[in-house]
Parts: C-alpha cells; structure tokens; sequence
C-alpha cells in the first residue's frame, strides 16, 4: 500500500529470522560466519535484540469483558441500521419523486400559470436531474478505478 | 467466531491504537463481511478476507485527517508491560521504569507509517510467522520482511536513543 521499504540482502534477512525464530537449521552457521566478519551486523544484532527483549515483554492490553459480552449485539446492531438506511433511502427517494413529479403535473394543469414559468419549471427540474445523475456517476467512476484511493495522504 | 472476534480486535487495536477505535472498526468489519458474504470464495480460508475488509477500514480511518486530530488528543496506552504485572508494589521504581519505556516505545511505533507498524505488530505482538502475515496481507514474504526490517530499524534506533 504506502511507505513501502526497499528489499533487503541475505545478511539481513537471516538476521531477522534468527531474532524471530524462523532461521532454517543450516543457514544458523552462516549467520554466525557473517555476524564474525561484519561490525555493523554485529551491531545490528545487538540493537534489535535489546528491542525483541523489550518488545517481548509487552502485549496488547486486553479490552474489560463487557467489551466482549456486548460485542455481537453491537455487531448485528449495526447491521440491522444497515438494512434500515437502505429501506428508508429508498422510501425517501420514491416518495419524494412521486411527489416533485405530482407537483410538477398540478403546476402545468393550473392555466393561469404563464406558459414560460411552466418551461422554466421543468428545465430546472431536468436540469436537476441531470446534475444529479452526472455527480453520481462519476463518484461511481472514481471509486471503481482511482489506483491512488487506498494511498495514505 | 469468537477467534475471529478476537483476532480482528487485536489486529484493529495494533494498526489504530485506541481500544474504542479497535471495537467499534472490528465490529464494522463483521458487519460489512455479513453484508458481502456472497463475494466470499468458500475455497479459501475466511480470516484472510476478513483481514483485507478490516485493514481497509483502518487505512481509511488513519488517513482521515480528524481520526489524526483526535489521536493526538487521546490519552491512554493500548500496550501493557508484563513485567508492570508481575512486579512487586514494593518496587515502584521499577514499574516506573517500565511504564515510561512502553510509553516511548508506543509512540514510537505509533510514528512508523502504518505498513510497516502493520507488519510489526502482527509479527511482535500477535506471534503471526512470515508466511502468515504474507496471506494475510497478500503480499510476497520478501515484502514483509523489508517492511519489518525497516520498522526494527526505526525503533531500535528510537530505543537506543532512549536508553
């Protein structure tokens, strides 16, 4: 994703599997061969030794148990008021439709109303629309092909 | 289920630091996993799926700019020294000691950008081998130990600068 290190070399490599106990049993032997020839290596060692010791010592803090009775509930609660958005999203929309469209019929049935009020009133409802279309489509278009969306900014 | 809901906790935990984050981003996860249940491949195991939602979650709640601000705002650590635990109360000194060095060192790993934190929390804390967190991050094994390398570099030298 982000922040992404370089590849390591050989020495390097056995030396974190040495620390994290994934070292194979052949290669202890020219781990030791190389922390003799190299300094840094050495020094290296030492450094992330004292930090696996100290690190060692530490865990993540366990959560209260009522953190772990109530974490279900939690879980379907949120799933419940998934489902609910969702229904009264689309109650919203059809309603509201069904009404914008009611009263757009009224407007153009009522003959005392200028006919150029009647052409203003529906372009600014198709040009609404449109607006509405096109914003959505895009946010669409962004989300299923923006290569950078998962970067951290 | 309940290793799941532990797994993902503890996994949430390690990338946000805040407990009621790692809750409250956990459960989201389940919940979007239930939801999308049907783009689930039964071939392959389930927690590395999970894994992709939840971490997907977490990136998007550090990257969020308020999520930053109200880190800095909090107060609470989200690691315990066992040695705190298992000290003596006539040795406060000591659990001091302690507490101050997993102070720094939270910090510390707070500070390292989340793809390397990721990897070292998953290796130090949750026990996880190098083929493991490579399946769960869907990453080649040499990736994870760069990211690792990279991460023990910063915080060895953090800690030497400390000790």
């Amino acid at each position: 994703m982000t922040d992404e290190a370089g590849p390591i070399s050989r020495s390097r490599e056995l030396l974190l599997q040495a620390l994290d106990g994934e070292l194979a049993p052949g290669e202890q032997v020219e781990l030791e061969r190389l922390l003799l020839d190299n300094p840094e290596l050495r020094e290296e060692w030492d450094r992330f030794s004292r930090l696996k010791e100290v690190t060692g010592n530490m865990k993540l803090r366990n959560p209260p148990q009522e953190m772990w009775d109530g974490y279900w509930n939690s879980v379907y609660g949120r799933f419940e008021r998934g489902i609910a958005w969702i229904l009264v999203s689309i109650g919203a929309i059809v309603l509201g439709s069904w009404g914008a469209w009611s009263g757009v019929q009224d407007l153009m049935a009522d003959a005392d109303l200028p006919t150029f009020v009647k052409w203003s009133i529906l372009a600014l409802i198709v040009g609404l629309v449109m607006l509405l279309v096109s914003v959505l489509r895009y946010r669409i278009f962004v989300s299923r092909t923006d290569p950078y969306k998962e970067i951290e900014r | 289920m309940a290793i799941y809901m532990q797994r993902c906790y503890y996994a949430a935990l390690g990338m946000v630091g805040s407990p009621q984050d790692a809750e409250d981003l956990s459960q989201e996860a389940f919940a979007r996993a239930f939801k999308a249940r049907a783009r689930l491949d039964p071939d392959r195991p389930f927690y590395p799926w999970l894994y992709q939602i939840l971490r997907r979650l977490c990136y998007n709640f550090t990257r969020d700019t308020s999520t930053r601000r109200r880190k800095l705002e909090r107060a609470g650590s989200w690691l315990v020294a066992e040695a705190t635990v298992r000290a003596s109360v006539d040795d406060p000194e000591r659990v001091r000691a302690t507490d101050e060095l997993r102070d720094e060192l939270e910090r510390a790993i707070e500070d390292l950008p989340l793809a390397q934190r990721e990897v070292f929390v998953l290796k130090e804390f949750e026990g996880l081998k190098y083929r493991e967190i490579a399946e769960l991050l869907d990453v080649p094994i040499g990736t994870v130990m760069s990211r690792l390398y990279a991460a023990r570099h910063k915080l060895a030298a953090q800690l030497e600068g400390l000790e």
